[in-house]
């Protein structure tokens, strides 16, 4: 198109050169678009009172020792398990490379971290993951229902177990249950779902 | 159009385009290469406004949609979540309201200037009645996106206009209920008005691009009321649209916006009723039910009828005559008799134009207001008698006025060209 | 242009037809009382819309629901406890501690392991507790009339705060004509004078966390301020982002002005 500008022989004129007003008067458009732009995708994020929910608060000493809880925490369950000795010295026995998935998946420390039971809990009586199996979702089974062969969790669906820390022993699923990031607020209340400032303050460390 | 295409494919991309589906032809043709009047004023730039609108509310009303829920019980909250919590939500939901109102300020200085140009005769008849059905597409569309909010207002304006329907003799209560999908405006009516209320934007769309479409037949009208000259003599009285009107457009759309971002963002309620901000009840009647401005003339007419005309009564006559002022305008080209189109040429009928323009606006005064008050609080001067005079203008205008002054009125001398027009001393 | 100057006439002679929310009889029109938060550039008075807070908790709250509102909305962004170093309203301690302060049943869906609906104390993402649990309920305690919902009781009366002021401190002796029933009292700015709702205020029934003296006058300004807040808490973002689109606009405006006048400088029009 070689026509912009001044009169395109309409008057038998001759075209001017591209003016500076306008590239100023395009970009100004360009700048509008995009200032326009943006509510129109923010407001497809979550909105204020899904982000009201996005952390909870629960009191962990109303469960009892060798007996779990189940929390809805963004949507999806969260197993709280308060573990006895047994529960704990088998989850901390197990070697790394007896595992079919050696990371710790969990969002409280960094990706890659080895799968240990001391890099799964803050402190080793509480037991907190994400209650979803990794294979394809389905809520598996605990204690009082079916803990599978490693005494953690048993996935019906299609026959994952988990071991008394929530790591894949047998079965489809390919990783370990997530552990959410949380932190003891008080010595009795957990904090699921914590900001960045709460996150990097919750005391968790890599072992 | 005048002439050919004049497009011609440089890129290797656009020529292989343009042999299977030259669209960046149609585009062209339209849009940069369409010759256009030379002399139009800024009375030409609505089009394009309500194009922009057009697309402001759709955009804004798909994301509203995002989030909005049409059952009674949550509709209301639904919308207060959405000012309250979503992300800019308030301002997404203070642009689609005040869009509305935007949207028909420039629909109706759209049809005015129509009216005064004489942009309904002929060739542009057809142009001009898909333009009607536009504008009533528009007001279904209004009437009920209003209701979603589920306020006050929402459900008894709804309550008024649909048991309207119900005047129609032996069918009506049942097209009534049919419409309701009940005993009375409840759940179902609010679903299907959803869902209504999302689909004919996108048929007016359609129906728009139809209007362009009959519009570039003939190439547009101007202040003068002349057609541009064909053939060679064409370049003089048009210019390319682009870049000439692209720029005039876009200038005057966002002198529109700033306009409209005063309302977005100081003044987002005025336009709105205060009583839509409670939520609907069933069992309370609010003192006075109005609908929004946009229709207050119109529902000052359905108000004046108000006796008997033979074998129907005064409700179906309300009912006929606020329909019938609408569907009047269908038959306007075949209504106005006289040879020219612009008012600038007709000195006597502009007179009656004036009075028809100051007519509509007092009957949307007449719309706001309670019958039986006082005009002014002169006693005795009901808003209903006001109102009842207007219609009866309203209908004149197009029935006696125009008819009559067209063949009677010698209008004024035309210039000989749109360049004429141009280069002399045009100013009327 | 001919065209032009009779729409503007028209449009000033509209001006003239005023808004559809007319009064009809006696209604006192409310006096246009000066607001802190009006104007183009108004914000709202911090202090008072938590002293605001205060009265509606310690008077309303006893009969009036607000539905629409959260204790979280108390702490987020232009709400009256605000904190910078609680961006997350409900990490907020303030709301927290505010919220925690009622013990009650938030979710009949949120029952114990034998069914029935768990009482605990509120969290900054419960809703202001009700006074009663339907319309009806409170009609039953309040003689027959039901003290409407306030989370949009300034934008749902025509004169917004105006109105409300001029309600709460316009309660008068009761003309001689007027004819109130039992448990009803005059007020000249209410539809009809006989409102059911005893005068809220008097000097002094309530003590200020800081300290500001509890007038009628003050406590009628500050809860109408609250309740403002309470029915458009984004007015602060709106007005600012109001004033950057148009000056972004009139920029624009200009610079597609100039691009116009530029183009159509050499042709004849």
């Amino acid at each position: 198109m070689t026509e912009e500008n001044g009169a395109p022989g309409a008057d038998g004129q001759e075209p001017s050169r591209r003016d500076f007003i306008y590239i100023a008067a395009g970009g100004a458009a360009a700048v509008g678009g995009g200032l326009v732009a943006w509510p129109f995708i923010d407001q497809m994020n979550p909105a204020a009172d899904t982000l009201a929910l996005g952390s909870i608060r629960v009191d962990v000493s109303v469960v009892a020792v060798g007996s779990e809880i189940t929390v809805m925490w963004r949507g999806g369950p969260v197993f709280i398990r308060h573990r006895t000795e047994e529960e704990i010295a088998e989850a901390q026995s197990v070697e790394l490379n007896a595992l079919p998935d050696e990371e710790a998946r969990n969002d409280n420390l960094p990706a890659g971290t080895p799968g240990t039971d001391a890099n799964r809990v803050l402190r080793p009586e509480f037991l907190i993951v994400k209650g979803n199996c990794t294979h394809l979702g389905c809520v598996p089974l605990g204690l009082g229902a079916n803990t599978g062969d490693y005494d953690g969790w048993y996935c019906p669906c299609h026959g994952s177990h988990y071991d008394t820390s929530a790591r894949i022993r047998r079965g489809p699923a390919p990783e370990n249950l997530p552990v959410p990031d949380y932190f003891f607020e008080t010595e009795t209340t957990v904090k699921i779902g914590l900001s960045p400032e709460e996150a990097s303050n919750s005391g968790w460390a890599v072992s | 159009m005048s002439g050919p295409s004049t497009y011609n494919p440089s890129t290797g991309i656009e020529k292989w385009l343009d042999e299977r589906l030259p669209i960046i032809r149609l585009g062209y043709d339209s849009f940069v290469d369409f010759p256009t009047p030379r002399n139009l004023n800024y009375w030409w730039t609505f089009g394009g406004i309500l194009a922009v609108f057009l697309m402001i509310q759709i955009i804004t009303g798909i994301v509203l949609a995002m989030h909005y829920v049409a059952h009674e019980d949550y509709a209301f909250e639904s919308v207060q979540r959405i000012t309250r919590d979503v992300p800019f939500g308030w301002l997404i939901q203070s642009m689609h309201a005040n869009g509305a109102s935007f949207f028909f300020v420039a629909v109706y200085l759209h049809m005015f200037r129509g009216l005064y140009y004489g942009s309904y005769k002929a060739p542009r008849e057809i142009l001009w009645i898909l333009g009607v059905v536009i504008y009533l597409l528009m007001m279904a569309t209004g009437f009920m996106g209003y209701v979603l909010p589920w306020g006050q207002m929402s459900y008894w304006g709804a309550m008024v206009i649909t048991n309207l329907v119900g005047a129609l003799p032996f069918i009506g209560e049942a097209i009534r209920e049919w419409l309701w999908g009940g005993f009375s405006v409840g759940q179902a009516t609010l679903n299907r008005f959803f869902s209504l209320h999302y689909l004919l934007p996108f048929v007016i769309a359609a129906v728009v691009g139809l209007h362009i479409w009959a519009l570039h037949v003939p190439g547009n009208g101007n202040p003068v009321g002349l057609e541009a000259r064909k053939g060679k003599d064409n370049k003089k009285d048009t210019l390319p649209f682009h870049p000439y009107y692209t720029v005039k457009d876009g200038f005057a759309i966002i002198v529109y916006l700033m306009v409209f971002a005063v309302f977005v963002f100081f003044l987002p309620t005025v336009l709105g009723h205060a009583d839509n901000y409670i939520e609907a009840d069933p069992l309370v009647t609010p003192a006075h039910i109005v609908p929004e401005w946009y229709y207050l003339p119109f529902y000052a007419i359905l108000r004046a009828i108000t006796f008997d005309i033979g074998p129907i009564d005064a409700k179906l006559g309300g009912v006929l005559a606020m329909f019938g002022a609408i569907g009047i305008l269908f038959v306007l080209p075949w209504l106005d008799t006289s040879k020219v189109r612009s008012m600038r040429y007709r000195p006597l009928t502009r007179w009656f134009f004036i009075f028809f323009v100051v007519a509509a606006l007092g009957l949307g005064w007449c719309g706001a207001k309670n019958p039986d008050d006082f005009v002014m609080g002169i006693e005795g001067f009901k808003f209903l008698y006001l109102g009842q005079f207007l219609t009866f203008y309203y209908f004149a205008y197009f029935i006696v006025v125009l008819p009559v002054l067209g063949i009677i009125e010698k209008p004024k001398e035309r210039p000989a060209s749109i360049e004429a027009a141009v280069l002399g001393t045009d100013k009327a | 242009m001919k065209m032009t100057r009779i729409f503007a006439a028209a449009i000033a002679a509209l001006g003239f037809a005023g808004t559809a929310a007319a009064f009809e009889g006696d209604q006192h029109t409310p006096h246009a009382h000066h607001w802190h938060h009006d104007g183009p550039f108004g914000t709202y008075d911090r202090q008072a819309v938590q002293r605001g807070y205060q009265i509606y908790q310690e008077v309303c709250a006893s009969c009036h629901s607000m539905d629409l509102m959260r204790f979280r909305n108390l702490a987020q962004p232009g709400g009256p406890f605000e904190e910078e170093a609680f961006p997350n309203p409900n990490d907020n301690p303030i709301v927290m501690q505010i919220a925690a302060s009622y013990t009650r049943v938030w979710d009949m869906d949120e029952v114990n392991e034998d069914g029935d609906p768990v009482e605990r104390p509120g969290l900054p993402s419960d809703p202001f507790p009700a006074p009663f649990d339907n319309p009806q309920q409170a009609r039953a305690s309040n003689g027959g009339a039901y003290p409407p919902d306030l989370s949009l009781i300034v934008k749902a009366r025509g004169h917004g705060e105006n109105y409300i002021y001029a309600l709460l401190t316009g309660y008068e002796e009761a003309p001689a004509d007027s004819h109130l029933a039992p448990g009803q009292y005059y007020n000249p700015y209410f539809p009809g004078g006989a409102i059911a709702m005893a005068p809220p205020l008097a000097d002094g029934i309530i003590e200020y966390a800081d300290g500001t003296e509890a007038s009628v006058e003050q406590m009628a300004e500050d809860v109408t301020t609250f309740l403002s807040w309470a029915g458009d808490p984004h007015m602060e973002k709106r007005k600012q982002m109001g004033v950057m689109v148009l000056i972004y606009l009139l920029i624009f405006a200009i610079l597609v002005y100039l691009a116009y006048r530029q183009i159509w400088s050499n042709v004849k029009h």
